[in-house]
């Protein structure tokens, strides 16, 4: 093992790229070669290289901080805002006297609604929201393409098929985790057919990916409509929320049921950030740096469909947010994923909680079903998204 | 199985042995009678090749010789039909993903990046496989050296994607010098570059092996190999028609029969390096 790599060359006056003299008139030289396009010239062997790294990772922590705060409040008022009002400071009492921190007790129906209705749908909220944005980051890292994403490559709809089977043909064979595992077994099946499918040659083109996102999810929906077939009146009521995506039935079991798949998912997540930072090297730089890609693969495919069938398992099919949340992140604080990929867990529950808040309250007394309001906005995001795409690699490569 | 097996065997870390250093002259890779088809082809022909550190090795041969897929067999991505290729004494598959990682690093033909990371992200990805070893303190030092090496330091702050096509190549050699491994594995790290980088490549390829590291680089200009390598292997056909020093090796009639052109060389009027020029005609 060398411990003495090339010193920097001396640089001698036969080292230096050719300068315009200062007031020659012509055009600077990055005019035609991006290569001498800064002034700060001659940094080469000398001093403390200039860290657009550093200008990251102070972003990314501003960014953190910033998502908590906004996460604690919007958490806040969700649980405050609705039919049935609660102040804030009412709120913090009673989650305070819970825990045992001093607070009060509210009034009997204060504290119903609080406990029953509200806190489970805004923990749900954050667990469906984490979990999709954080299996949207995973699975763009491991596709090296910006527009995986569980909904719209048909993963949310292959977990979906299993679970409104289970529905439909009143399967209890796991209990109260049936539904869940269902989901999982499925998404699973999923995002493996997904992934043979749309690989070539170590690469996944965007058409590819794109197109085999429409024939899965066209599928999907034929499976999903057999099973409406078969339910009946009650089950179909049960399936349609689904479809739509939705937390209104929010209840603590329902948060049981899903916490154990988003936990170990989230968990796991972070851990293989350095690694999906290699991968976009390709893959076999990544190997010549001692990732053993299969198995990272494997991994993250199964850490994917556990996150995304926790999710779909009980909010049914909410797109987009796996998209547009690691997308954003990516545009402030770069594609590092030692942050994308918890901070897209903090964003996606932010965006989540904030579009459950919305979608109760904007047409309130009604309520809008959750997935055709990320819907709404997401779509369009996508579109610009793949017109973007598009118009940088000047075609669909 | 439980899950917590389960998942300590999906992200488990296996113990890794950090390189022993080496005697001057001792062989890192060799391959040994070894054959390999690409699909039907038959791309290497029972190759033998010993790469030594202290040296630095040029494969030379016109396209579709077999130098890339040399390097990939040297390297441990394929896996050979006949014959054996051994790194640091013990066969290829013997070694896990990371410990080769530890032993040798490769400089791909084209350098390519999913997400628009930054340079000296870029540089910093080649330490990866040194985290958690003792060498994990050199990081700093490893990548402002191989960044001030190939002279890539003043764009550190910018986006990989946005640089051209020169600079990126000194970017993924800056990558693979950070890795500070004891075998370079070079795939054509001057046919991107001016005529300036590429010396400047080379010598740098020079001052590894003096350092006692083994390079194995594949290059297309004759004149670069005879100027800067101790040792060259020219490949035609998928074997290996000549392989010594660049005097022996690199002579005109080897040259004219591989390449099917005729080629002269000669000799520098002050300096004595070998000057290799296609035969052509008087206009």
């Amino acid at each position: 093992m060398s411990t003495t790599p090339a010193p920097a060359r001396r640089a001698g006056p036969e080292d230096e790229r050719p300068h315009p003299l200062p007031g020659s008139g012509g055009r600077p030289a990055g005019a035609d070669h991006p290569g001498a396009a800064d002034s700060t010239d001659h940094t080469d062997s000398t001093g403390t290289p200039p860290s657009g790294h550093r200008t990251r990772v102070a972003r990314a922590t501003a960014l953190t901080i910033g998502l908590l705060a906004a996460l604690v409040a919007t958490a806040l008022a969700a649980a405050s805002i609705g039919a049935y009002q609660i102040p804030f400071a009412d709120v913090i009492a009673s989650v305070s006297h819970r825990l045992g921190a001093g607070g009060r007790e509210l009034d009997r129906v204060a504290e119903s609604v609080l406990w029953n209705v509200r806190l489970p749908r805004v923990v749900l909220a954050l667990l469906v929201g984490a979990s999709l944005g954080c299996a949207g980051a995973l699975m763009q890292g491991v596709f090296g393409n910006p527009l995986a994403e569980p909904g719209v490559i048909g993963v949310s709809a292959g977990a979906a098929v299993g679970a409104v089977a289970a529905i439909a043909f009143g399967l209890t064979v796991f209990g109260n985790w049936t539904v869940a595992v269902c989901a999982f077994l499925t998404g699973l099946a999923t995002v493996l057919l997904v992934y043979a499918l749309s690989r070539s040659g170590g690469r996944t083109e965007v058409v590819t990916l794109i197109l085999t996102g429409v024939a899965v999810n066209a599928f999907a929906g034929a499976l999903i409509g057999l099973s409406i077939f078969f339910a009946d009146n009650a089950q179909l009521t049960e399936i349609t929320f689904w479809q739509l995506g939705s937390l209104a039935q929010a209840t603590w079991p329902k948060v049981l049921a899903v916490l154990p798949a988003a936990v170990i998912g989230l968990v796991a997540a972070p851990w293989y950030a350095r690694k999906l930072d290699l991968l976009a090297l390709g893959e076999k730089p990544a190997r010549h740096l001692g990732v053993d890609v299969e198995r990272l693969r494997i991994s993250l495919v199964l850490v994917v469909a556990l996150l995304t069938a926790a999710a779909v398992a009980v909010a049914g099919i909410i797109t987009f947010v796996g998209l547009l949340v690691p997308h954003l992140l990516r545009m402030i604080a770069g594609p590092g994923h030692r942050f994308l990929v918890p901070g897209s867990a903090l964003a996606g529950a932010l965006v989540l909680l904030a579009a459950d808040l919305a979608a109760r309250t904007i047409a309130a007394p009604a309520e809008l079903p959750l997935g055709v309001l990320t819907a709404l906005i997401g779509s369009p995001f996508f579109f610009w998204l793949l017109r973007r795409t598009r118009r940088r690699q000047g075609g669909w490569a | 199985m439980t899950i917590d097996q389960v998942i300590t065997r999906l992200l488990g870390n296996r113990a890794v042995s950090p390189p022993k250093p080496h005697a001057p002259g001792a062989v890192l890779a060799e391959a040994r009678e070894v054959s390999l088809r690409l699909g039907e082809r038959p791309v290497l022909d029972g190759v033998s090749l010993a790469v030594r550190t202290g040296e630095v090795l040029a494969l030379v041969g016109p396209n579709g010789a077999g130098k890339s897929t040399l390097l990939a067999a040297l390297s441990a991505d394929l896996t050979v039909d006949s014959g054996e290729v051994l790194i640091d004494g013990r066969p290829a598959a013997g070694w896990s993903t990371r410990d080769l990682a530890l032993r040798r690093s490769v400089l791909p033909q084209a350098a390519t990046l999913s997400f628009p990371f930054l340079v000296d992200e870029v540089v910093r990805m080649g330490r990866a496989p040194w985290a958690g070893t003792a060498a994990e303190d050199e990081d700093e030092t490893a990548v402002a050296e191989a960044m001030a090496a190939t002279e890539v330091t003043r764009f550190a702050a910018r986006s990989f994607s946005a640089l051209s096509g020169g600079e990126k190549a000194r970017v993924a050699l800056s990558r693979v010098l950070a890795q500070r491994t004891s075998l370079l594995l070079l795939d054509e790290p001057t046919a991107a570059l001016d005529l300036r980088h590429q010396e400047l490549v080379l010598t740098i390829c020079r001052e590894r092996a003096a350092a006692g590291d083994a390079v194995v680089v594949v290059v297309h200009d004759l004149g670069l190999a005879a100027a800067y390598a101790d040792r060259v292997a020219v490949l035609a056909g998928g074997r290996i028609a000549g392989d010594g020093p660049p005097a022996e090796t690199l002579t005109p009639e080897l040259l004219s029969d591989v390449y099917h052109h005729p080629v002269e060389v000669l000799a520098h009027p002050d300096t004595g390096v070998l000057l290799i020029l296609p035969v052509r005609q008087a206009r």
